[in-house]
């Protein structure tokens, strides 16, 4: 407890330095801008590339050939890690080492393979990768129901009802655990107030559901309105997750920045890529101490349209995108990052999911257009 | 008047007798809307007969919460009610209301059906919505077992059984049989959480097989929530466990414009049926008889089409939808500035045209 403590008071001195950080040139110790910006060898950075199962290998296709074709300083060691692959325990801990080594990661999404622990978690779990970033803003180009949301949904991504701690305590009676630590809720709490420091944005909402779950949930809640005391700046309140999804559908933009647990984030952030415009055009940045992992936001393998090039790239081509600019490579990030959204607002080519019938290659194609229309 | 008479000789002979339905009007504007609802079927010549209790937590010595003794005996013996809206106080040291009805009768499914309102404008109507949720009740993650292991980290249990998943499974198949519906969709989370909501499954699936005329299907929780909000017209009869169950309600609810419009019914072991209203007390629009009875309202519908009055049910609800329609006389809550009795009889006109 003395520990803890010295350790908050560490942090209150910390908020109050915080606006001076920038004269005093030091960095803040968990915020995204602060993660050593990979490894570089010979000016080039090595990343780690997993596309994963389903339509991965075609989305990070489009990432390699737009990196290739604009020169990007970046070199992708590529680990091919599918459902099959993990059979074998070798495969799983090269790709740990790699991304270990590496420091950044760019990550399509594995399917389940029947073992105890789904594989996505446990490289959650390895890496600490703890706190998933999904940013849903609307796009001019693309029809929904609602416009004008730009909300960013934090989620905790390592604990809560992710443990997979099940057991069949009596044949017919099956136990699932929800961990929630103190721990580990103050530092996504932490993690979501200095996002909104870093990020401009004005208020942190907390979803939880403490009035059935009153000691976990609880506990996520009180970690919360903690540190929440420690940002006097940022606006703080606290909404039940089921009123949250139906205010996600009636009034979206009243969200600023959220912070949950895993489940909820789960749902929530999917939802919200939903009301924006779907799975194909949502990225993510997930972060842990010493580590970015970059993925699209919702994470569907779609193993149907597998080898059929119909998948949107758009979702991994801006989570890359939001990579290059973690490397610092912000210019080329940036550019990225335009050209995408003109390509989308603009409407002239369009995947499926878009109510188009573009493939993935074409797609690619029409970013390339744009980006060297840009130059 | 013709009408009237002809759909008389066309309900089902039983539809004839008296019901008896018992009625706990609840709190808040619980008692007002209740008067409405009433009035409505009284104008519809609804054979019901209402027996109205009080329902207030007791503490009992041995720490458990339970109603009073009138209220249970009631249900027990008409096995269909219908609820309004009740205030649960805060840090008096007892369980919910809610939770407590739902232990004392054993309701297993929790059914909220949420279909497009015409006249309440949502950036869903046009499309149309038109899916129900059904919802296991009694365990999952609201088994209430929760405990610190140290200082620091908390532990809740999430608890599915066998018999539980089959009930609600099985519910789910028979609404969907009796209410036309075609297909049915199971959510769950079985990548992440295998042995529970694996379990979950199997049991769905093993129902499915004795309904072969319904489609069933399952789908990941994270992938329906994604489809629901882009076009919620793909979504007929959902089943699924407790937590996603609350959560994607009040989704479905948000989709056709909130709660004040979202009926709900209970169905407990034993052929209990409880309807009830799922918003909340409204104290502010007590003093000027200003709720909605319409959520209360619809709930009554989805009683009277439980009792097979389907006639009765139909004559109200085309009565209803078209006040709704107009936009004359509704409630403040959808717009409107009429007072809950004048919706009331807007409503009663209608039915008596």
């Amino acid at each position: 407890l003395q520990h803890y403590f010295i350790q908050s008071n560490l942090r209150m001195l910390r908020a109050f330095a915080r606006p001076f950080l920038p004269i005093i040139g030091g960095k803040a110790a968990s915020t995204s801008a602060a993660i050593q910006p990979g490894t570089k060898y010979g000016g080039k950075t090595t990343v780690t590339l997993i596309p994963g199962d389903g339509v991965g290998p075609e989305i990070c296709e489009s990432v390699t050939t737009i990196f290739k074709e604009l020169s990007v300083p970046v070199e992708f060691e590529v680990i091919d890690l599918t459902k099959y692959s993990l059979k074998d325990d070798g495969a799983f801990n090269m790709a740990i080492t790699s991304l270990k080594r590496n420091g950044v990661g760019l990550k399509g999404v594995i399917n389940r393979s029947a073992d105890f622990r789904t594989h996505n978690v446990e490289f959650r779990g390895n890496l600490d990768t703890y706190a998933n970033v999904v940013r849903c803003m609307s796009f001019d180009g693309i029809k929904t129901h609602h416009s004008g949301i730009d909300l960013i949904a934090i989620r905790e991504n390592t604990e809560g009802e992710y443990s997979c701690l099940e057991h069949e305590s009596v044949p017919g009676v099956v136990e699932s655990l929800k961990i929630i630590t103190r721990e580990k809720s103050l530092r996504i709490a932490k993690f979501a107030f200095d996002y909104a420091l870093e990020h401009n944005r004005s208020k942190v909402t907390c979803i939880h559901k403490a009035n059935i779950m009153k000691l976990s949930d609880g506990l996520f809640k009180q970690c919360c309105k903690e540190v929440s005391e420690l940002y006097p700046t940022i606006g703080y309140d606290e909404q039940i997750v089921d009123n949250t999804c139906q205010q996600l559908v009636i009034n979206p933009q009243q969200f600023d920045v959220m912070v949950m647990p895993n489940l909820y984030g789960n749902l929530v952030s999917n939802l919200a890529a939903g009301l924006v415009g779907g799975a194909g055009v949502v990225p993510s940045k997930s972060y842990g101490t010493n580590i970015a992992v970059f993925e699209p936001g919702a994470r569907h393998t779609w193993m149907e349209m597998k080898g059929m090039y119909v998948a949107n790239p758009v979702a991994m081509v801006l989570s890359s995108a939001f990579m290059l600019k973690h490397l610092m490579l912000h210019d080329a990030g940036d550019k990225l990052i335009q050209a995408v959204r003109q390509v989308i607002n603009s409407g002239t080519c369009r995947t499926i999911d878009l109510g188009g019938n573009a493939n993935t290659r074409d797609m690619t194609r029409a970013i390339l257009d744009q980006l060297h229309a840009l130059h | 008047m013709l009408m009237r008479r002809i759909s008389r000789l066309l309900s089902h002979p039983l539809s004839r007798s008296q019901h008896t339905i018992t009625l706990f009007p609840g709190d808040g504007i619980g008692p007002q809307i209740s008067e409405s609802v009433k009035e409505i079927f009284a104008a519809a010549e609804v054979p019901v007969t209402w027996e109205e209790h009080e329902v207030y937590p007791i503490l009992e010595k041995n720490g458990k919460t339970r109603i009073p003794q009138p209220a249970i005996d009631s249900i027990f013996k008409n096995k269909i009610g219908l609820k309004g809206p009740m205030r649960t106080a805060i840090g008096k040291g007892h369980v919910s209301l809610n939770l407590t009805i739902r232990r004392t009768f054993g309701l297993y499914a929790n059914v909220r059906p949420a279909k497009t309102v015409p006249g309440v404008e949502t950036p869903y109507s046009k499309e149309g919505v038109d899916c129900v949720i059904v919802r296991e009740n009694t365990e999952g993650e609201y088994s209430g077992i929760e405990h610190t292991v140290v200082p620091g980290v908390v532990q809740s249990v999430k608890l599915i059984t066998r018999d539980a998943s089959r009930n609600v499974a099985e519910y789910a198949f028979k609404y969907a049989i009796d209410n036309d519906r075609s297909n049915v969709v199971a959510l769950h989370k079985a990548n992440i959480m295998s042995m529970s909501d694996g379990m979950f499954l199997e049991q769905c699936r093993l129902v499915a097989e004795k309904y072969p005329q319904i489609k069933y299907r399952e789908m990941y929780l994270d992938s329906a929530v994604l489809k629901i909000v882009k076009d919620p017209s793909q979504f007929d009869v959902m089943v699924m466990p407790n937590l996603y169950g609350d959560i994607l309600s009040d989704l479905t609810s948000g989709l056709i414009g909130g709660l004040g419009l979202a009926p709900s019914g209970n169905m407990g072991s034993g052929g209990i049926a409880i309807y009830e209203a799922v918003h909340g007390t409204a104290d502010d629009l007590t003093e000027h008889n200003k709720g909605n009875p319409t959520a209360l309202l619809m709930s009554g519908l989805m009683m009277l089409r439980h009792l097979e009055l389907k006639s009765q049910a139909d004559l109200i609800e085309k009565a209803v939808l078209s006040t709704l329609m107009e936009r004359k006389v509704v409630t403040g809550d959808i717009g409107g500035r009429a007072t809950n009795p004048e919706y009331t009889a807007e409503i009663c006109r209608k039915i008596r045209a």
